[in-house]
């Protein structure tokens, strides 16, 4: 079954601006997806539409094969939002808040104060449940954004960058909560700045770029079609000069490291072989940049220069 | 029964708000009106005399509670629902199932709890200034909540068409609080002469206000019975706007 289904989706907002072009979208039940892009692509209206923040200008939106225009609580029901920006009352107790938001889904008082209990717990924030929501950390201001979301248990959970913000030990829990969720059954879609999250967590991705979906696949698949790694090898010796080395695009960042692009055909052995030939010595290497980071900058530098073009 | 719980929770929250924060919410109220007993009651009235053949402090009495009540509902639900527009919370409610109508009913609810919190506790101050009566419960009652509703919607109106803390502020500034203290609180209308006079009864707090004086002391400067009309008049307009606002998504969605 669809978690979601997008059909011709288009925004066009009060000051003429076309945020989104007919955009059609699928993810499956089950999915951890990842919906990507720029800065003012079109991400955040595509999730405050589906989450009936923003009022689509037309098109079909269907969320567990519920239509949004038919049958809008229904699509409500289904759905738990952690938007981009802290949007608590800075003044609540966490436990109210999240207690406040199982009510409005129908929870009567005693269960969703259980419930908010539970979801606090899950996200390391029991011992927090009865302070106010502006002494909270940054990293606890998310997860009880998370925790609001769960507590009417929806199936399907829209993150949009949950991670903003929040240092890597939290990152990498709030990444195990979410994995561990997915597993238990609930449909995952994450917009994010960090693409080694989508890469680590994200089984299939779309990439949106002014408003289109430039790309639509699984992550695998999307990953396969990079032609070219870049890797930063750091040097034993310092380098007089840059050696030559056919196939590969080599740059200096200093006397001891190196940028390189390896195409994937020659692959990274071959390197090394080329560069012990050389009396180069590598004492470590990284990559430049993580694989969907490439893809993604490949991607959407192209769209630009496409439209510049034209 | 879903639609119920979650309407309780909103009413719930706002009664919540205005308990927490009382010392900004009920004591003023407290303090002002004291001070209006004392100074306008007990040392400026003494000379005043009898109006509509009342004592002055007793005459105003009614008006203090009313205009306590007035100023209380239109602010709890300004400042809360405005407050929650610019936390942004109120996406709280608009990604729930909660239709605009709940929304609505939830918010007014709060004010009008607030208006009766704040009235009785005026009520119970003028109890220890004055021997207080009332000769009409049921007028008392009718246009305490009515009032109360009112105000709330006008509140609710407000902060919908709000873009920043100044628009929350510049109505009650400058014409709830005008319209409030030529209303006849302090004064009957038939102590003006006639341009100002007929001027006065185009003010609708006026009818409210003298409705209420009505129930407590059996005199008014209008038709009880007009008065009541207007106000329901009134409440059925500003609900009528907010509802279509609210399906159209006028100050909340994009």
């Amino acid at each position: 079954m669809k978690a979601l289904s997008l059909s011709k989706l288009t925004k066009v907002y009060k000051n003429g601006f076309k945020a989104l072009n007919g955009i059609n979208l699928d993810v499956e039940e089950g999915d951890f997806f990842a919906l990507l892009g720029p800065n003012g692509a079109g991400k955040s209206t595509t999730i405050g539409i589906i989450s009936s923040l923003v009022t689509k200008t037309s098109g079909q939106v269907s969320v567990f094969g519920h239509d949004l225009d038919r049958a809008p609580d229904a699509v409500k029901r289904c759905i738990g939002l952690v938007p981009q920006e802290i949007n608590f009352n800075q003044f609540e107790k966490a436990r109210y808040i999240v207690a406040n938001q199982a009510g409005y889904y129908g929870i009567r008082r005693s269960q969703a104060l259980k419930r908010a209990d539970e979801c606090l717990e899950v996200l390391g924030l029991g011992d927090k449940r009865n302070q106010t929501a502006r002494l909270l950390s940054g990293g606890m201001k998310r997860r009880l954004m998370i925790a609001r979301a769960l507590a009417h248990s929806p199936r399907l959970l829209i993150l949009d960058e949950p991670t903003a913000g929040v240092d890597i030990e939290i990152r990498r829990s709030m990444w195990d909560y979410l994995r561990q969720l997915n597993r238990d059954g609930t449909t995952i879609i994450l917009t994010t700045h960090y693409l080694e999250e989508a890469e680590n967590l994200c089984r299939n991705i779309a990439i949106i770029d002014h408003g289109d979906i430039i790309e639509n696949n699984a992550m695998g698949n999307l990953l396969g079609k990079l032609d070219n790694v870049s890797f930063i090898l750091e040097l034993r010796k310092p380098l007089e000069k840059l050696p030559t080395l056919a196939g590969y695009r080599l740059s200096r960042i200093d006397a001891r490291t190196l940028a390189v692009d390896v195409p994937v055909e020659l692959g990274i052995h071959g390197l090394f072989d080329v560069l012990s030939l050389q009396g180069i010595e590598v004492t470590s290497l990284r990559n430049a940049s993580n694989r969907l980071e490439q893809f993604f900058m490949n991607l959407v530098e192209n769209g630009r220069s496409d439209r510049t073009s034209a | 029964m879903q639609r119920l719980i979650a309407f309780h929770t909103i009413l719930y929250k706002e009664i919540h708000r205005f308990v927490r924060i009382w010392p900004q919410t009920l004591l003023p109220s407290a303090v002002t009106t004291s001070l209006y007993f004392l100074i306008f009651g007990k040392l400026i009235g003494g000379r005043i005399g009898e109006m509509h053949g009342i004592a002055y402090m007793d005459y105003i009495v009614p008006g203090i509670i009313l205009m306590s009540v007035i100023t209380n509902a239109y602010g709890n639900v300004v400042a809360s629902f405005y407050s929650s527009k610019f936390q942004r919370n109120i996406e709280e409610m608009l990604i729930a199932p909660v239709p605009g109508w709940m929304m609505l009913a939830g918010y007014v609810g709060g004010g009008v709890a607030r208006g009766l919190a704040v009235g009785g506790v005026v009520m119970g101050i003028a109890a220890l200034f004055t021997n207080l009566k009332i000769a009409h419960a049921e007028v008392v009652v009718l246009v305490f909540l009515l009032t109360a509703i009112l105000f709330s919607l006008a509140g609710f109106l407000n902060a919908l068409f709000a873009n920043s803390f100044d628009d929350i502020s510049i109505i009650p500034n400058f014409v709830l609080t005008p319209l409030v203290y030529l209303g006849g609180v302090f004064y009957s209308v038939d102590l003006l002469p006639d341009p100002w006079k007929i001027i006065s009864l185009g003010n609708p707090i006026l009818y409210m206000v003298s409705a209420f004086r009505y129930g407590f002391l059996g005199v008014s400067d209008v038709s009880v019975e007009r008065a009541i009309l207007i106000i329901i008049g009134f409440i059925l307009v500003l609900l009528l706007w907010s509802l279509w606002l609210l399906k159209r998504g006028t100050g909340l969605k994009q």
